[in-house]
Formats: structure tokens, sequence, C-alpha cells
């Protein structure tokens, strides 16, 4: 059955991809309406004060706006892009180092997933979210602590019920079929 | 790079390392793990994902008044090429060390420098901050590690040969936890040196206002 919920298209998609080609002014403002809020909020519960809160997101949007050539639909909504971005900020800002990022994996941008598969993607994370606000409302905040730095790893479950399963082998199916199409571009 | 990997980071590992709460010294355990494991790399991203849909679903805070228009002139005044080569991610490589462990070494395996620690045992502390550290680990092939004590949970990456204790065998890749009441005698295998990574919580210890400052903000 599809319902309008489904054919809806993911968010702030078609703002991304006006940021990032036509350097669109308009779409960064409700991108920035949005976001930007959120990203303060998310800042001042993980310890910073309001004035550096405001600060340190005005950088982390600066960031999404220069960034835009990089994000990748196929694997990550825009939401959890810019969470990333505001937890590395975060992390910049108390450590001389730089966060430890993972490799990046060696495929060419000629190997870039169908768009079907970042539809797909876009519409597990929205599942995601749906699930985490179905969630008993005390093991949501036990969520919601966990990454907003209230709680450190050892104080929560491991387990906490969400669907992370279908996300996790969506992303995976993409890593294999994309690897796969590289070894035969590479022979 | 995909190997034959079997012993994984565990979730709640990964989870911090996501959420942005773990102490650098397990960052670079986990970043250089994930850099070596599709299935952990795909763990991470649901992870992450579930950082995002918090973010969706945040209060939101009260901005100041012109953070739009403050936003746009920092836009003007970066320098995008500078940037870029600030937060690229590190790019695969060939060799033994994965790109954010290269990062801290300054070079692949040829440029640690070790210091001997007994036993035929070799070390090179890595410079973080924070209340955990780690270090580069050389065993040679068939040399059992002697009795080390760590004072909290220790989190140990092979990158090159093997070591086997009570809870297994480790290979290239694989990753062991050991909480601080657990006695472990890791044996290398026979052959080739056993490199490992390997971050362990330490004792409380605060020498300067960094990591005060870090305690205070992420809670470590
Ligand atoms: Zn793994």
């Amino acid at each position: 059955m599809i319902s309008a919920e489904q054919t809806r298209p993911p968010a702030w998609i078609a703002e991304m991809k006006a940021i990032r080609d036509l350097r669109d002014q308009a779409a960064f403002a409700s991108l920035f309406e949005y976001f930007a809020p959120r990203v303060k909020a998310y800042l001042i519960k993980s310890g910073s004060a309001p004035d550096m809160a405001e600060e340190v997101t005005q950088d982390v949007m600066a960031t999404v706006w220069r960034k835009a050539e990089q994000f990748d639909p196929a694997r990550a909504s825009v939401s959890t892009w810019v969470y990333t971005i505001a937890r590395n900020r975060r992390i910049d800002i108390v450590r001389r180092n730089r966060r430890p990022e993972p490799e990046d994996l060696p495929w060419g941008p000629e190997a870039e997933p169908a768009q079907d598969e970042e539809l797909a993607l876009q519409q597990d994370a929205e599942r995601l979210s749906e699930a985490l606000q179905a969630l008993p409302e005390k093991q949501r905040v036990l969520v919601e602590r966990a990454y907003f730095g209230e709680l450190t790893h050892s104080q929560i479950a491991e387990e906490t019920g969400l669907p992370l399963g279908t996300i996790k082998s969506r992303i995976r199916l993409a890593l294999d079929r994309l690897r796969h199409e590289m070894r035969e571009e590479t022979g | 790079m995909t190997r034959q990997i079997a012993h994984h980071l565990p979730d709640a590992m990964l989870r911090g390392y996501c959420a942005g709460t773990l102490p650098e010294a397990f960052d670079l355990v986990v970043a250089s793990h994930i850099s070596l494991c599709d299935e952990c790399r795909a763990r991470m991203h649901a992870f992450d994902a579930v950082g995002g849909a918090l973010l969706d679903q945040a209060d939101e805070a009260e901005l100041s008044e012109d953070s739009l228009a403050a936003t746009f002139r920092l836009i003007e005044g970066i320098d995008v090429e500078k940037a870029k080569a600030e937060e690229t991610p590190p790019p695969a490589t060939s060799g033994v060390l994965p790109a954010p462990l290269r990062s801290y070494v300054g070079g692949d395996l040829d440029a640690v420098s070790w210091k001997r620690v007994g036993g035929g045992v070799s070390q090179a502390i890595l410079p973080v901050e924070g209340d955990a550290s780690v270090r580069l680990l050389r065993i040679p092939g068939g040399v059992e590690v002697p009795d080390h004590s760590h004072s909290g949970s220790e989190m140990t990456l092979v990158l090159a040969g093997a070591f086997s204790d009570a809870a297994g065998r480790f290979g290239p890749g694989d990753v062991e936890m050991a909480d601080d009441d657990v006695t472990h005698t890791p044996i290398a295998e026979p052959g080739e040196d056993c490199i490992c990574l390997a971050a362990t919580e330490a004792p409380l210890r605060f020498s300067g206002l960094l990591p005060r400052l870090a305690q205070k903000v992420m809670r470590i």
C-alpha cells in the first residue's frame, strides 16, 4: 500500500541540492531556520554556554554550506549529516587533534548509487525517526541523554530497541554493490 | 579493504563514538577498526542516523537576532581551498596502519618510535588528550605479553600478526575488549610480529585546562 507518507520526497534533499548546485541562499535560509535552533539546543544540552553555542551553531551552518558537495544522500539523511558536523565541531573545540575519522572508501564519483537506493536509505532514516518517537518516554530520554553527552557509554543498556538493522543492512548492501562495481571497473 | 574479521566493535563503543562521548584514545581505535571493517562502517552509519533522528526531535533554542546574517558573513569569509584540505576525510592507503592512525604516528609503521618495555615487547605511546591512553604494541611471534594490569577497560585492535588468549584468536582487524577484572595473558602467534593498537582507561589524572574542559563538556 502506498500512502501519501511514503511518496513524500525525503526531507531537505531538494534544498541541499539547490545549495550544492546553485548556491541558493533562499534554500539555505530555510535549512537554517529548521536546523540552526536544533543544533544550538544540542550544543547547550551537551554542555556549551549559550554564547558559545550560538557561535558554534553559526560555524556549523557555514560548514553545511561549504561542504554541500560532500553531502551524499545514499549514505545519510540531511539531519544525520548536520548532526555529524555539529558533533565533530563540538569535539574539535575541546581537543587539539581533530576527531579521528575512518578512512574514506576508495570509490570514485562514477560509481554513484542509483536514485532508488538514495530514496530507500532516506526512507529508512525517516522510519528510524518515527521509531524513536514511538519509544516509551523513559527509553527515548535515555537514548537522548546518551547522544547529548549526559550519560557515559557504560551507563546505558546495550539494546535501545531501535530498528537499526534495516538501515544498517541497506548501507551494507550499498557498500557491497559499490565495491562490486569498482572491482569490475578496475578489472 | 575487506578482511575476515571475527571480533567487531561492541555496540556501546560504536554508539559512544557516534555520540561523541568517548575519550580520544578510544575514538582512535574505533576509527581505525572502521577503516578496516565494512560491517562496522555500516553500523556506524546506523548509529549516526540515531543522532540525526534526535536532532530532528530536539528542542529549538532561540537564536541571536542576526544569526543567519552572521552565518552568511562567515560563509563569505571562508577560504575554500584551506577548508577543503582541513575537512576532507583521510583517503584510503595501502600499508599496515589505517589512515586515522597514520596521522597520529606521522607515517606508516616505519615512522613509529618504538620503546622497549621488556620481554622483547616494544610500545609507542601516542599523544592524546582526555582520560584514557593509547599505544601501539609490537610483540614478537611466539612471545607472551607479560602480565599487564590496567585499571579500567581496555580495547585492543590487531593491525598485523595475531594473538590468542582465553577469549580466542585475534587476527588483523579484530578487536578485543577486556574489563579491568579480567586477567589475560595474550600470546603472539609464531611467525611475524603482532602489532596492536590498545586504548586503556587511565586513572583520573588532571594536569591541564584542556582535559578538565573535556571532562566537563563531554562527561567522560
Ligand atoms: Zn567490525
